[in-house]
């Protein structure tokens, strides 16, 4: 094998191959690591924030960025426990108004991005504040659950649905019984769903060509300002679908949650240009990005590894990532399939 | 005195060979205008001379002595200096002009670590007043007009000393006021014995200031005028060229009018132009940097507002308000620039070429890869792109592949219009002759404008020729036996106001 060609086989299958062996030497040193239980247990830790990845995503293909992912998450579990403890609404209801939150927020940020000119960081930075005060103003900045105190002096009544919680709890019996829990299921769909639509649909095809030229995708006839809209309500969407079910999971409001939610997710995209040399932004390696990291804490923690590493690996796992996108790729010649 | 002489310079990129020997020479205390068209080589050519890349072949000497420049510093330092096209280069906008006009002595080793202000405020004056700036030094430059950006640019240059000025393009973004007070600035730099290399296609930037004209074209200097008075019209041959090309073409008069441009205003105040483009003709638009050709070609698109007058499209009244609009009502265009304005680098040949018209690739929006495949490899034969695949990604390519792509992408579906800006920029011989092809043979059906500055260009591939100048119609031609003399009087614009009809 050539060195030219050496290097386009280490740009393309280097991060699967680092997976496989990982995969490969947990499985041997670290006991009970190869077991279905474990697996959904990998899949349950990284459901959330790769669902909320999978939308950042498709703002990073448009050449933007999504900030405010995570605080659309914890605003959608407080919208949704306030809906129904303190508003006593059903979770249907409760479930609608939180996707209905996502994607006004989405395209507030779109257009304070493409009207107002803000540059996409600023923006949705400063969409991640407006939110995360706003979660906390309804009820003074506490937790939300059944019985609490509200201001006129009477206690909340309602109470987090069976229905509501059975999007965060239940699990599905796959060779084991109650195995795959339901966000993992939620999580491999809005995978599917995301890559058909940024793979195989015209849109999607646009959206790449935004990202890679907007002048000249604008120059063809594209509508650039509605498609980058349209990217930044899907990131708003998926992060309230995301926040539903940490909601549904902890089955209280917790004004506490979803700190990580963030990063989590923005590395996981990050990670993900690494997957197979694409070198952007796409929904399958965002989707192994995730698992990547979930597989490398599940089986550190199995090891016996302290918790307070577990940013110290993530971050590592990043810059590795990034330095096989940036510097490999670069390295060569430009262009390539897509 | 020849202060700087160059002999035999030759720089080419991979198989491009941009300059293939060049011989001039400037001398103290005289402004040399260098022309050119897009591509003929006039930026390499300076970007050696300042430094920014190194030269296959020939010399170059500065006063006598081999002058081999490292880079941009080191050419500085040897008093070459240059003030680039884009003047946001030249000066540090969010500063004052004090502070942009020292610039040079913050950066010298040996200047102290603490600024003082009143010092250089004092030095700044000095070198404002040697070059007749009267603004208050104080001002942020970002407050100030481009003209005045400009001379901040290039009084800073002067701080250098140079020997050498070379001024690229420097008038393209001035008014004409605010270039007659950059004349004057020239004027008295050409006193102070500097030697200058002005480069400019306006002509009336050259017939103010040019002692010397040398002409570049294809690499070459391809004359030079130094007998006054100046033959200005030959300097635009020279440029241009029209040495008659082999290509045989049967003129078309054309069906039925197709596009109707009716008294339509490109610029404010200049005279209104109107003609119409007819079935199965191709016009070709000629004119300099400025005639309006551009503006033209972005109203017909919708991406910019006629000041007045109004079109047509087969009777039907035709306003688009932007590109989207343009290319549903079947106007479609190619631009120049393709880098900047076409080519989506992460793409392949089949998705860059098929990328206006996914709708008809896709089933419900989802894409028919083989299709889409199909077209583009149909297009590829047709267009004799030379590539391995359909796969490949659109950066292999040379430069005259990609442009094929480009073109070809608009020849995907039929159209009423076809718009074509620079159509052969960066495009080899070769290649030229492929897409002028191409482009005569489909013609039917629709109304072909191609918009280029090479004389050579327009004869090649048009029916019928339009000369813009001054943002309206000097002449028109229809393309057999045209009058050149008179053709490139209407360019230069030495025509006289009347314009003249050769039909």
């Amino acid at each position: 094998m050539t060195r030219e060609t050496l290097l386009t086989f280490a740009i393309r299958f280097g991060f699967l191959i680092l997976l496989f062996c990982m995969v490969i030497y947990f499985s041997l040193s670290a006991n009970g690591f190869a077991s279905p239980r474990s697996a959904a247990f990998i899949l349950q830790s990284v459901a959330i924030t790769g669902i909320l990845a999978l939308g950042v995503t498709c703002t990073l293909v448009v050449d933007g960025f999504d900030l405010s992912i995570g605080s659309v998450a914890t605003s959608a579990l407080m919208l949704s426990a306030y809906a129904m403890v303190i508003l006593e609404m059903s979770a249907v209801t409760a479930v609608l108004l939180c996707l209905l939150m996502g994607a006004i927020v989405g395209l507030i940020n779109g257009l304070l991005i493409v009207k107002f000119k803000v540059p996409d960081l600023l923006a949705t930075l400063g969409m991640m504040f407006l939110l995360i005060g706003l979660q906390r103003i309804p009820t003074q900045g506490n937790s939300i659950a059944t019985g609490m105190k509200l201001p006129d002096g009477s206690a909340a009544e309602g109470a987090f649905s069976a229905a509501f919680l059975w999007l965060g709890r239940h699990r599905f019996d796959l060779f084991v019984e109650k195995l795959v829990p339901v966000p993992v299921v939620i999580f491999l769909i809005t995978a599917v769903v995301i890559w058909v639509f940024l793979e195989l649909t015209r849109h999607g095809r646009l959206m790449y060509a935004i990202g890679s030229n907007e002048r000249a995708a604008a120059l063809v006839g594209t509508n650039v300002n509605r498609y980058k809209i349209a990217a930044y309500m899907i990131s708003g969407v998926t992060a309230s679908i995301g926040g539903i079910l940490l909601a549904a999971r902890l089955g209280r409001g917790d004004i506490a949650s979803g700190n990580n939610l963030l990063l989590d997710s923005v590395a996981a995209a990050l990670i993900g240009f690494a997957v197979l040399g694409a070198a952007r932004a796409n929904a399958f390696g965002t989707a192994i990005g995730a698992l990547f990291v979930g597989i490398l804490l599940q089986g550190l923690t199995m090891m016996n590894a302290p918790y307070y590493t577990q940013d110290f690996v993530k971050g590592a796992v990043l810059v590795l990532a990034l330095v096989f996108t940036f510097y490999l790729s670069a390295k060569r010649s430009a262009g390539g399939k897509t | 005195m020849k202060t700087c002489e160059i002999i035999g310079l030759k720089k080419s990129f991979g198989g491009n060979h941009v300059l293939r020997g060049i011989d001039m020479h400037l001398s103290a205390g005289e402004v040399v205008v260098l022309m050119g068209a897009n591509g003929a080589g006039k930026s390499t050519l300076v970007k050696v001379l300042c430094g920014f890349h190194g030269h296959d072949a020939g010399t170059m000497h500065l006063d006598g002595v081999a002058y081999l420049p490292t880079d941009a510093a080191n050419a500085i330092s040897h008093g070459v200096v240059t003030v680039h096209q884009s003047i946001d280069d030249g000066v540090i906008p969010d500063l004052d002009v004090a502070t942009n006009l020292m610039l040079n002595r913050l950066t010298e080793p040996g200047a102290g670590v603490l600024v003082r202000d009143g010092a250089l405020r004092r030095a700044a004056q000095k070198v404002a007043d040697n070059m007749g700036l009267t603004m208050d030094v104080r001002t942020k430059v970002a407050d100030l007009s481009v003209a005045d950006r400009q001379m901040i640019a290039i009084a800073r240059a002067m701080a250098y000393e140079p020997k050498v000025l070379i001024l690229d393009e420097p008038t393209s973004s001035l008014s004409a006021s605010e270039a007659d007070r950059l004349f004057s600035l020239v004027d008295r730099l050409r006193g102070q014995g500097v030697a200058i290399l002005y480069i400019s296609h306006r002509m009336s930037d050259i017939r103010r200031i040019a002692d010397r004209i040398v002409c570049m074209r294809d690499g070459e200097i391809s004359g030079m005028f130094e007998q006054s008075p100046l033959d200005y019209d030959g300097a635009v041959t020279a440029m241009l060229g029209h040495s008659m090309t082999d290509v045989d073409i049967g003129v078309q008069d054309g069906g039925q009018p197709i596009l109707e441009i009716d008294t339509l205003a490109l610029s404010r105040g200049s005279a209104p132009v109107s003609f119409s483009a007819r079935d199965g003709e191709i016009i070709a638009i000629t004119g300099l940097l400025g005639s309006g050709k551009s503006e033209l070609a972005e109203i017909i698109f919708g991406l910019q507002r006629p000041k007045a007058g109004q079109m047509r499209i087969a009777g039907r009244a035709y306003a688009p308000q932007n590109a989207a609009q343009a290319v549903a009502a079947g106007v479609f265009m190619s631009f120049k620039d393709r880098s900047t304005n076409a080519v989506i680098p992460d793409f392949d040949i089949a998705n860059n070429m098929t990328l206006p018209f996914l709708r008809l690739f896709s089933r419900a929006t989802v894409l028919k890869g083989r299709s889409q495949r199909q077209a583009a490899q149909d297009m590829i034969r047709r267009l004799g792109i030379v590539c391995q695949s359909d796969d490949d990604g659109i950066g292999t390519l040379s430069g005259g592949n990609q442009q094929k792509v480009m073109i070809g992408r608009w020849l995907l579906k039929g159209c009423r219009v076809l718009l074509l800006d620079e159509p052969f920029q960066g495009v080899d011989i070769g290649a030229r002759r492929d897409i002028g092809a191409h482009i005569r043979e489909t013609a039917k059906g629709r109304a072909t404008l191609v918009f280029v500055a090479e004389l050579d260009e327009a004869l090649e591939i048009a029916d019928r020729i339009i000369v813009l100048n001054e943002g309206t119609i000097a002449g028109q031609h229809q393309n057999r036996n045209v009058d050149m003399e008179a053709l490139i009087a209407q360019v230069s614009g030495t025509s006289g106001a009347q314009p003249r009809v050769n039909a």
